[in-house]
């Protein structure tokens, strides 16, 4: 089976891995967010939903573990093939002319994943953490909206989703790209859904501390 | 037709050799706005010669936008900032009085400088040897109109093939990634059923030796298809993934 | 004196070749790998060739001065390749191609030659769409055709303004396949120097590699020249920069006879000059004479746009004076037809141009379809002119493009020296006096996969497998030679720049060995060419050393040829009492301006012998026409 791991090791196969993780990163955005909007319905919506995810503990174990390496995966393969491309160009150019043949989505591929790589941690430390670790009687909404009432943590999670707006807007048709899904008829439209995925996640995530902060879920 | 001539301050990547360090060497201009950019350097080097100085280094041919052999970075585009043409095409009308021009080689792991503006792309010619072919002798073919092919198939084939092979994609792409070059004469031969008997073998090949030259891998910013003097479509990548991907899955080969 | 041996096969013209291919002698398939076989140049005759003496199991060294194989000037060929397919129904036969290149070519080349040519044409289009070329198809998947000067049917095969790049990739990549499997070694950025001649044969090249000014030397059994033409003498023309005769040049000062040196031709639908410091001028199509006509203004000195001028005094002069080809008439009437207008004063705008109009043609038949014609074509156009071509007409004028003459072959495309051939636009055979469009590649391809495999082979079993070495005293002296001459270019340090020396050999050329040809004015520059050698052997600047890149070296080398090849063609042009074709003195002329060719008298091959450098010596290899009845080129 060592043909495997060559083709994955190759120019194209680490861009298939990068895709197929970055699909699976995708997908769980939707279901994060899906929970996430329970904050809006109050703090027995939210307790709720956390104590219904509490009952499927076991389960929902398999799922971090899997998401933890995709996430592990996605994030290795990236800085590798960062540190490789750097290398293909050992000399830069003296002037960048980038901005005239790419657009910003793209051409921040990497930096806009790596602040968001330095969010998750945070974000990880903060709520996961204490989700999971803290007994299962604490009062989650309460922790979590006062959370967004610290405005550093509010600003850093708002640019963050931001910056995650930016790389899922490239990611999206990227991948489809990679996976060779490029046709004249439907492209276009994934190029089209990639950005209103990438509008939904933002305004999702991203409403949810403008809201805490300024109206402090009141 | 001979218009009022401009006034331009270029710098000019100097580099004696391969192992040398390089830097910008500066010449003022007056030169005609329907004079071509590389005409404005023969008049440049002319006056060098005159003054038994070193001309610049650098190379073009047929100077009509089909040989691939000129290509400079002007102020960081390849084939500067007119799209869709080669540097040999670019006129000075489309620069103006005072303006800065910088000019400099194709930069990439896998393509040294030789001298100047002059750089080594023989790389892409090894990727080519290395599968970018049809295997048929001479003469041991059928009538040209044996297979009929579909006009769509054709062209869009044509559309692949009219790479020139000049390495701007390579020069543009921030990871110095030739996936478009070599997706285009994949392409060509995959679209066409001529190239059906060797298809897999013909990508599994050709990447594999593009891998071994130190070029980057795709990011999909597309910076090779704006720069492309033939528009050469990044559609031709995502059917070189495809094709590698039913290669990997389908072919016998476990190497 | 040389003896000129035709070797033209006895027995009726359709039967020659078949004929001749089953006497040569054949190499036994395991003898094959002990012959080796230089090919220089990899354009399309030398790519061709190289790839099937590959195919074949020879060992084949190709070498090209380029960075890579795939850039050769062949590339730049536009409209289309023939070939007597009669995919069209429109009449057409090998006979028909045939008959139409020896009368475009004024009957000035071999016979048995072009009938050749023309019976292997159809193979080249089998050969090119398995190697994957996307021609041009219609709706139900076959392969389209057009119309080109010179032949009243359908049977150009073409890629979009691009069939050469097609072919040329198509040649390229056949023998990457053969350096793929150990049969072709590949050497790029190696400029031939000269030629090494051991026992009376060719045994092996000298070449200069480029990137470390080193003096290399190559040995094999047979030698292939296939380096192109010598447009370039003209300083402008349509040639790439890099184009030049020096292998051809070289090749002729060790013995090989020169043909035809005259015999070049002035393509009439290119940019006009910009200016002063032009470097080269572009070719536009002749494939845009299908649908574009050709017109002057009646009146002298009209400096009115061209819009602005009404129908009726516009002179559509090609359509008047050739009614039957009209726009299409072949390139060496309507360069001399654009001459004419523009001497007579009513040149575009008072400029050495003319109007090619696609008004009407838009008109008829809707801009797109235009555009799906012609796109590219328009799109350079305007890039290098700054000018719409769909609103108004384009301004052309003939510019040197393409050189008939070249080393005389026989007709095993052997030269005059044993082992020494010749492929494709460096050979002078098939073209004549004036060459169709569209047969260039036709020819190249020809010559590089249906001839050369054949004769070299026939050469090569004659000829034992052991190998010159290339310590042999004769390839030592041969690069103490190039050595020498490479040391005195560097060592002369004159004021003059080459490309100054070359503009002003280009200006000589073209004023008095162009378009329009008399005795007084090729006297002229015999003696001005002369004393501009002189010149440049004494006062050129030649920058730098021979120790890595050096394209001003490279550059003089190139001029240094030039300065005696320019005198050889307007001695040939001057020998020539007639016109015929692209080859026009002004003396001999029919009272309504047209060519006036002398059979009785002129109907040879002038091969030039080389004796010392200004000196020839001038061998007759005579024409006979079995099949074809000579007559007047008429286009009326």
């Amino acid at each position: 089976m060592s043909w495997v791991w060559k083709s994955l090791n190759s120019s194209i196969g680490k861009k298939l891995v990068m895709a197929i993780t970055g699909v699976a990163l995708m997908l769980f955005l939707i279901i994060h967010l899906a929970g996430n909007m329970s904050l809006y319905g109050g703090k027995d919506a939210f307790n709720n939903y956390v104590r219904l995810l509490e009952h499927i503990k076991p389960f929902i174990r398999v799922i971090e573990v899997i998401l933890a390496s995709v996430f592990v995966f996605h994030i290795f393969n990236g800085t590798r093939l960062w540190i490789e491309n750097k290398q293909a160009r050992p000399q830069g150019y003296s002037v960048n002319g980038s901005r005239k043949n790419t657009d910003v989505f793209s051409r921040t591929a990497f930096i806009t994943g790596s602040i968001v790589f330095i969010f998750l941690v945070i974000h990880l430390q903060t709520i996961w953490y204490k989700f999971n670790y803290s007994g299962s009687e604490l009062d989650l909404y309460t922790i979590t909206t006062e959370w967004f009432q610290v405005w550093w943590y509010a600003a850093l999670y708002f640019i963050s989703v931001l910056l995650l707006g930016f790389h899922l807007n490239h990611g999206f048709q990227s991948a489809f790209q990679t996976f060779g899904w490029n046709h004249k008829k439907y492209f276009p439209f994934i190029e089209k859904l990639g950005t209103v995925y990438a509008l939904i996640m933002t305004i999702g995530f991203g409403s949810i501390p403008v809201y805490f902060f300024f109206f402090g879920g009141k | 037709m001979e218009h009022k001539k401009i006034n331009l301050t270029l710098k000019v990547w100097r580099q004696q050799n391969a192992q040398s360090k390089g830097s910008f060497t500066e010449y003022k201009v007056s030169v005609s706005p329907d004079s071509s950019f590389l005409e404005m350097l023969d008049d440049i080097n002319n006056d060098l010669e005159k003054k038994n100085l070193e001309p610049i280094t650098f190379e073009s041919d047929c100077r009509e936008g089909i040989c691939g052999t000129c290509g400079l970075v002007i102020n960081g585009q390849p084939h500067g900032p007119i799209p869709r043409i080669a540097t040999c095409q670019l006129h000075m009308r489309n620069f103006k009085d005072g303006d800065i021009i910088y000019v400099e080689p194709f930069r990439a792991k896998a393509f040294p400088i030789i001298k100047d503006l002059m750089v080594d792309r023989s790389a892409m010619d090894r990727v080519m040897e290395a599968g970018g072919f049809i295997s048929v002798n001479t003469l041991s073919v059928p009538d040209g109109n044996a297979i009929p092919i579909p006009k769509e198939i054709a062209s869009e084939a044509m559309d692949a093939a009219q790479c020139i092979g000049c390495g701007a994609c390579v020069a543009a792409c921030k990871n110095a990634s030739a996936m478009l070059f070599v997706s285009a004469k994949v392409s060509q031969f995959a679209l066409l059923p001529q190239g059906q008997p060797e298809r897999y073998k013909r990508v599994e090949s050709m990447v594999k030796v593009m891998d071994e030259y130190g070029f980057g891998s795709c990011s999909n910013t597309y910076a090779c298809e704006a720069e492309c003097p033939k528009g050469v479509s990044v559609k031709n990548i995502a059917r070189m993934n495809r094709e590698y991907f039913m290669a990997k899955v389908k072919s016998q080969n476990v190497e | 004196m040389i003896k000129l041996d035709s070797k033209v096969p006895e027995g009726k013209l359709e039967e020659k070749w078949t004929n001749h291919k089953f006497n040569m002698k054949l190499v036994n398939p395991a003898n094959k790998r002990k012959y080796d076989v230089i090919v220089v140049g990899t354009g399309l005759a030398g790519a061709s060739a190289a790839a099937s003496l590959g195919e074949l199991g020879y060992n084949v060294k190709a070498f090209t001065f380029h960075d890579s194989a795939r850039r050769a000037h062949s590339i730049a060929a536009q409209g289309g390749i023939n070939a007597a397919k009669n995919y069209q129904n429109d009449g057409d036969s090998v006979y028909r191609l045939f008959y139409d290149t020896i009368k475009g070519g004024d009957f000035r080349s071999r016979e048995a030659n072009v009938y050749r040519l023309a019976e292997v044409s159809n193979n080249i289009i089998d050969q090119c769409v398995a190697q994957g070329v996307p021609f041009a198809r219609e709706y139900g998947g076959l392969l389209d055709n057009r119309s080109f000067g010179g032949a009243l049917v359908s049977r150009t095969f073409y890629a979009r303004g691009q069939t050469g790049q097609q072919l040329l990739l198509g040649a390229y990549t056949a023998m990457n396949r053969q350096i793929n499997l150990g049969k072709v070694k590949l050497y790029t950025r190696r400029e031939m120097l000269d030629v090494v001649v051991v026992d009376g044969a060719a045994k092996g090249i000298v070449v200069r590699n480029m990137l470390t000014g080193e003096i290399e030397k190559y040995s094999a059994h047979a030698v292939i020249l296939a380096t192109g033409g010598y447009a370039n003498t003209y300083f402008l023309s349509t040639s790439a920069m890099n184009s030049n005769a020096t292998a051809i040049w070289r090749a002729h000062k060790r013995g090989a006879a020169f043909a035809n040196p005259c015999f070049t031709q002035i393509h009439p639908t290119c940019l006009p000059l910009h200016g002063e410091n032009q470097s080269k001028l572009t070719l536009m199509s002749e494939s845009l004479r299908n649908d574009g006509r050709i017109w002057v203004s009646k009146l002298k000195k009209d400096m009115r746009k061209p819009n602005d001028i009404p129908e009726e005094e516009r002179d559509y002069y090609l359509e008047r004076k050739y009614p039957t080809y009209g726009n299409l008439s072949p390139r060496d009437i309507s360069s001399r037809a654009a001459k004419e207008a523009i001497d007579d004063g009513r040149g575009a705008q008072g400029q050495d141009a003319v109007y090619l109009d696609f008004k009407d043609a838009i008109n008829r038949l809707g801009q797109k379809v235009i555009e799906e014609r012609y796109g590219n074509l328009f799109e350079i156009y305007e890039t290098i002119t700054g000018d719409n071509p769909y609103q108004s007409p384009m301004k052309i004028y003939p510019a040197p493009h393409y050189t008939m003459g070249g080393l005389w072959v026989d007709y095993n495309m052997q030269s005059t020296i044993p082992g020494l051939f010749v492929g494709g636009e460096a050979n002078f055979s098939d073209h004549g006096a004036n060459r169709l469009g569209a047969s260039a590649l036709m020819q190249g391809l020809a010559d590089g996969y249906f001839v050369l495999p054949y004769t070299i082979g026939n050469y090569l079993a004659g000829d034992k497998p052991t190998l010159v070495k290339t310590d042999h005293p004769e390839f030592e002296k041969v690069k103490k030679e190039v050595e020498d001459k490479n040391a005195k270019l560097l060592s002369i340090k004159g004021k003059r720049t080459v490309d100054d020396i070359h503009k002003q050999l280009g200006r000589i050329m073209w004023n008095k060995v162009g378009m329009g040809r008399n005795e007084k004015g090729l006297k002229e520059a015999m003696v001005e060419i002369k004393a501009l050698r002189e010149e440049f052997w004494k006062d050129v600047n030649v920058v730098g050393d021979s120790k890595d890149v050096n394209q001003c070296l490279e550059r003089a080398a190139r001029v240094a040829d030039y300065l005696e090849l320019g005198e050889l063609m307007a001695l040939d042009a001057l020998t020539r009492n007639e016109s015929c074709g692209g080859h026009f003195r002004e003396e001999y002329q029919t009272e309504e301006g047209e060519a006036l060719r002398n059979d009785e008298d002129y109907a040879f091959v002038s091969a030039w012998e080389f004796k010392d450098v200004g000196k020839w010596e001038l061998n007759k290899e005579p024409l006979e026409f079995t099949s074809v009845k000579l007559a007047t080129r008429s286009y009326k």
